[in-house]
């Protein structure tokens, strides 16, 4: 399978999510200003901070060429991973229910943290295992989940919370812990942390690779 | 005499003495030009003849430092250094300060101090891979002490994070004589095919001179004559110090600057450029003068096409601005139209604002006209270098810190209380706000190692070995960037320095930073490379800072000499002073090295249960100048005890092979608050107990305690301390507590002195002694309260 990691001016981890999609697939960057999503089967949208996240963090990425196809392909059902700024990014194109305000702590936090996958039966965490946890870094200002009361009722009711802040973890004030949330037709996956720091044992934790290994089961397992 | 060009009214004596120069440097001025120099040429010789800019204090100094060995690949001289750190890859590092723009506007200062070291980094095309800063504040307890970390914390993540550069390491001490003059230098890494490496002479009459980047505003203007070259003055003993300074500090935006590094790095990748050079202090001014010196060419710029932030600029205003995020560089004319390509595809405004030409002369026109010519040796090489007259300071130069500790304190509160001690509790509430993991080379954190530890090769840069791009499994534990017999080559670094122990003994305090920050690399089995320094000073016109500064670079020059570690790159900021006094004199260290495999890296916490805790190495403890001392109210008198540079290296040495063979568990470096607090930080990092007895055998082996059985020499006109507090507590270099296994602690032994002291397990650590009082005993719940006292600063 292929994964295309778009690349806006003022990305930081497109070359980690690009290295992190290659363990389990090809990858290759998609520029901001194209409209050819090059044939990717699965798009992940990278986190940093896309056009200096100057308005509002995503604000100006989400009206990129790059964006405008993949806002299509996602209507389609194309499958789409946003990390972080790319999380943003997605809410503010409303793929994904919701939004992130500035953190609880006001400030730029850097911690690892440990997230519950309280949905596996999703695109992107099928080869997680019943009640698994994961050890995934989370780096961010603006990463607390906000969503109005009746669209948290029913994302919750849905089915569309995948992962939480596991009990002491939410640094950032998440509503009702929410560390990654999906879209009603489930192609369409946002969180906070940054899977694709957590793939080497070298960097302390490969738990990220389970969201990629995931999106690589379900690609290929539409194919077969 | 020529005509002066451009002049209405050439300025006067005066004039040059406001911008800075000397009235001798004014007349030495005149002379080089052959008349008076109007306006345009005035305010660039202040700049190229600031301190800031020519070193004229400590040129001569620094010709003393050792700058050649076998891994240097660029040496001082260039934007940054350069060492081979294999796989055909140099790495590309410097430390610069930002201390006065910091002490006027922490944030922006801060902020811009790492843009500016990381333009100094791409400026050779090398992509950066690390920023690590050292910072320096008065006491915590004063609001503008809180006001300076919380903006200067703030602006080096703000800069970091935003351009994608993991801040992987530093360190911050909090000492009175940085109350009004704080510290902030900042240190960067980057990596580039060795061959690509670029340097910054202009070559080629005829080429094109095309500025890159940000446009070009009246900021910084007089940045590094007004306020890099000068005491800061009386401030008031409010955030509203230096006020009146704040226009000359600049602004920075790193979205402005990622964009002009990804542009940058492509035009070299596709070799468009003939030399590239980064606009920092002095602006425009410094940057082609220093071409053109380097290329012994000339350079004529029109500052008409220079892309202007605000209408009405004067044409001295737009060479000396310091504007962020610019760059400059020579392109043949052929290339010019796919350079002005790439800045397109960047989003960053591109100008051809002039040419090379052979007149070795700097010309400045203003659409065609002329309004400045200058010979360009004149600009950067004639300034005059000044003798320093050092004399030794007869009496006490610093004030004695108030006591915190009680004269009668028990070994106990003395450990909770260095634990929680502004210098020594954990830096995790400044450290969390850095990103210390985007690009993904991050093998060792901050708190897991002594050193942070980097992949030469991004971890996430392809399947593991032997497994195709489709098929390629991810199970957990097995993925890693190369196959699993694969070494994994890595580099290591290390910033450190100590200004109290060097304000004791400027020779041996410099040494012992030194020193620290190769054992800090041991300790994660790194061998040194290349050193770079940042010598932070007060007003090196006064005998006794001329003092400190040339017993300093001594220092430096003999230990970087033994551990051959040359200095590669650097940098000095002099008049740090404020009304109150001079800094500690502060040198700042930071140390580059190579590790086979960073599988194998070294961790500074205990890590299993049972394992035998040893001390190794030379070392000799004592109070002087040590943390335990300052908390007791003792004055800063007396000499450092004299250090074994070839025994501690010695060690260094065994200690590296020991944590490269994989026998050691944990290796962590003795350094502010002694052997209880290593014992206790090995504790905290692995979260886990241990069980010490300081014994007979320590006592017979330790040198200074045969020397001075009741305590450290020149120790005047405090209680003394009962015996077991040195041993506890006492400073000095060459010491590591290592854990690991008997067969590995043997080996060890073989090579440099390994005294046993205990087990690691269970959740207290306890030291007993074979002194008169009892044992030393914390739960870890203690330990961890005392150390994290930083956080309730970030409430």
């Amino acid at each position: 399978m292929k994964f295309g990691v778009l690349q806006f001016p003022g990305s930081c981890d497109e070359v980690d999510a690009l290295g992190a999609a290659r363990r389990v697939g090809d990858a290759e960057l998609l520029w901001h200003g194209a409209r050819d999503l090059k044939g990717a089967d699965a798009i992940v949208v990278p986190g940093g901070f896309s056009y200096g996240d100057y308005l509002r963090a995503g604000a100006i990425a989400r009206f990129s060429p790059a964006m405008e196809s993949v806002i299509a392909f996602a209507g389609d059902g194309g499958i789409v991973l946003g990390i972080c700024n790319g999380f943003q990014v997605l809410c503010e194109a409303h793929l994904l229910p919701g939004a992130l305000l500035g953190n609880a702590n006001r400030r730029f936090t850097f911690r690892q943290v440990e997230l519950d996958v309280v949905n596996r039966d999703t695109i992107f965490t099928r080869a997680c295992t019943a009640g698994e946890r994961l050890s995934v870094p989370a780096k961010h200002s603006w990463g607390r989940y906000y969503a109005a009361e009746d669209t948290l009722a029913a994302i919750e009711r849905s089915g569309q919370v995948v992962l939480r802040y596991a009990a002491g973890e939410n640094f950032n004030g998440s509503l009702n812990d929410i560390a990654g949330v999906c879209n009603e037709a489930g192609n369409v996956f946002g969180l906070m942390p940054h899977p694709e720091h957590a793939v080497d044992e070298l960097t302390g934790s490969t738990d990220g690779l389970r969201i990629f290994e995931s999106i690589r089961l379900s690609v290929e397992g539409v194919r077969v | 005499m020529s005509d002066t060009p451009g002049a209405v009214v050439a300025p006067s004596a005066e004039d040059a003495l406001a911008l800075g120069l000397s009235r001798a440097e004014y007349e030495l001025v005149c002379e080089k030009q052959g008349r008076a120099p109007n306006r345009v040429e005035l305010a660039m010789y202040s700049l190229m003849w600031s301190e800031h800019c020519a070193y004229k204090h400590s040129k001569k100094l620094l010709r003393t430092l050792p700058t050649e060995g076998p891994h240097v690949v660029m040496g001082p001289g260039e934007n940054a250094g350069a060492v081979d750190v294999g796989d055909g890859l140099a790495c590309a590092f410097k430390v610069e300060s930002h201390n006065h723009p910091s002490a006027v506007e922490p944030f922006q200062g801060a902020a811009t101090g790492v843009g500016g070291i990381l333009r100094d980094i791409f400026a050779i095309g090398a992509r950066p891979i690390a920023v690590l800063d050292s910072l320096r504040f008065g006491e915590p307890s004063s609001a503008r002490t809180r006001y300076l970390l919380d903006g200067a914390v703030s602006g080096i993540a703000h800069y970091g994070n935003s351009i994608g550069v993991p801040t992987v390491g530093g360190e911050v001490y909090f000492e009175g004589p940085y109350e009004q003059n704080c510290l902030v230098n900042a240190m960067a890494l980057g990596l580039a095919p060795r061959e690509r490496l670029m340097r910054s002479a202009a070559a080629g009459p005829g080429n094109v001179l095309v500025l890159f980047g940000a446009s070009t505003g009246r900021d910084g203007i007089g940045g590094a004559s007004v306020l890099a070259s000068a005491e800061l003055g009386q401030p008031d003993a409010d955030a509203e110090a230096g006020a009146d300074r704040r226009p000359t500090v600049q602004v920075g935006d790193p979205f402005e600057e990622k964009k002009l590094l990804e542009c940058s790095l492509e035009l070299l990748q596709q070799g468009l450029l003939v030399s590239l050079q980064d606009l920092g202090a002095a602006g425009l001014t410094s940057s082609a003068s220093e071409m053109a010196s380097k290329g012994a060419v000339g350079i004529d710029i029109d500052v008409a096409e220079v892309p202007l932030r605000e209408p009405g600029m004067e044409p001295f205003e737009v060479m000396v601005s310091e504007s962020q995020e610019r760059m400059l560089c020579v392109v043949e004319p052929a290339n010019v139209e796919a350079v002005m390509r790439l800045c397109r595809k960047w989003e960053v405004s591109g100008a051809a604002i002039g040419e090379v030409t052979d007149s070795r002369r700097m010309r400045v026109l203003v659409a065609g006209e002329l309004v400045g010519d200058m010979p360009v040796s004149a600009l950067v090489d004639d300034c005059p270098l000044y003798d320093l007259q050092p004399a030794e300071p007869t009496g006490q130069l610093y004030p004695t810190p108030p006591p915190v500790l009680r004269a009668d304190a028990t070994p106990r509160e003395m450990l909770l209380c260095l634990l929680s001690c502004p210098n020594l509790a954990s830096r995790r509430p400044l450290f969390e706000r850095y990103d210390a993991i985007v690009q993904s080379r991050t093998v060792r954190r901050p708190e897991q190692a002594d050193a942070a530890v980097l992949a030469i090769h991004p971890l996430g840069s392809g399947p593991p070995a032997g497994a195709g791009p489709t098929g390629a499994r991810a199970a957990a534990g097995t993925a890693s960037a190369a196959g699993a017999a694969d070494p994994v080559p890595a580099i290591a670094v290390s910033i450190d320095g100590n200004g109290r122990r060097v304000a004791a003994d400027p020779y041996r305090g410099t040494i012992a930073a030194v020193l620290e920050c190769a054992s800090n690399l041991a300790c994660v089995g790194a061998e040194p490379l290349a050193t770079t320094n940042n010598l932070n000073f007060g007003n090196p016109e006064k005998p006794h800072i001329a003092w400190q500064l040339s017993e300093s670079v001594r220092g430096l020059g003999d230990a970087c000499r033994a551990l051959h570690a040359p200095i590669v790159g650097g940098n000095v900021s002099l008049y740090n002073e404020g009304a109150s006094g001079p800094i500690y004199p502060t040198p700042v260290i930071g140390m580059v090295g190579r590790l086979p495999d960073a599988r194998r890296a070294g961790r500074l916490g205990f890590a299993n249960d049972g394992e035998t805790i040893a001390l190794v190495g030379p070392f000799a403890p004592a109070l002087q100048a040590g943390e335990l001392a300052k908390l007791r109210g003792e004055p800063l008198v007396g000499k450092l005890a004299e250090i074994d540079l070839k025994a501690v290296r010695d060690a260094q040495l065994a200690v590296r092979d020991a944590v490269r063979a994989g026998g050691l568990s944990s290796a962590h470096d003795i350094a502010e608050g002694g052997l209880a607090v290593a014992l206790a930080e090995c504790c905290l990092a692995g979260n886990v107990g241990a069980e010490v007895e300081i014994g007979p055998s320590f006592w017979q082996k330790s040198p200074s305690e045969q020397r001075s059985p009741s305590g450290a020499p020149a120790r005047p006109s405090v209680e003394p301390v009962a015996p077991g507090v040195v041993a506890l507590f006492g400073e000095g270099p060459g010491g590591f507590v290592v854990s690991g296994s008997p067969q590995a602690l043997r080996e060890l032994g073989l090579r440099t002195l390994v005294r046993p002291l205990g087990t690691v397990g269970g959740d207290v650590l306890r030291i007993a002694t074979d002194g008169p009082q009892e044992a030393v005993e914390a739960t870890l719940a203690e330990l961890t309260e005392a150390h994290g006292a930083l956080w309730e600063l970030f409430a």
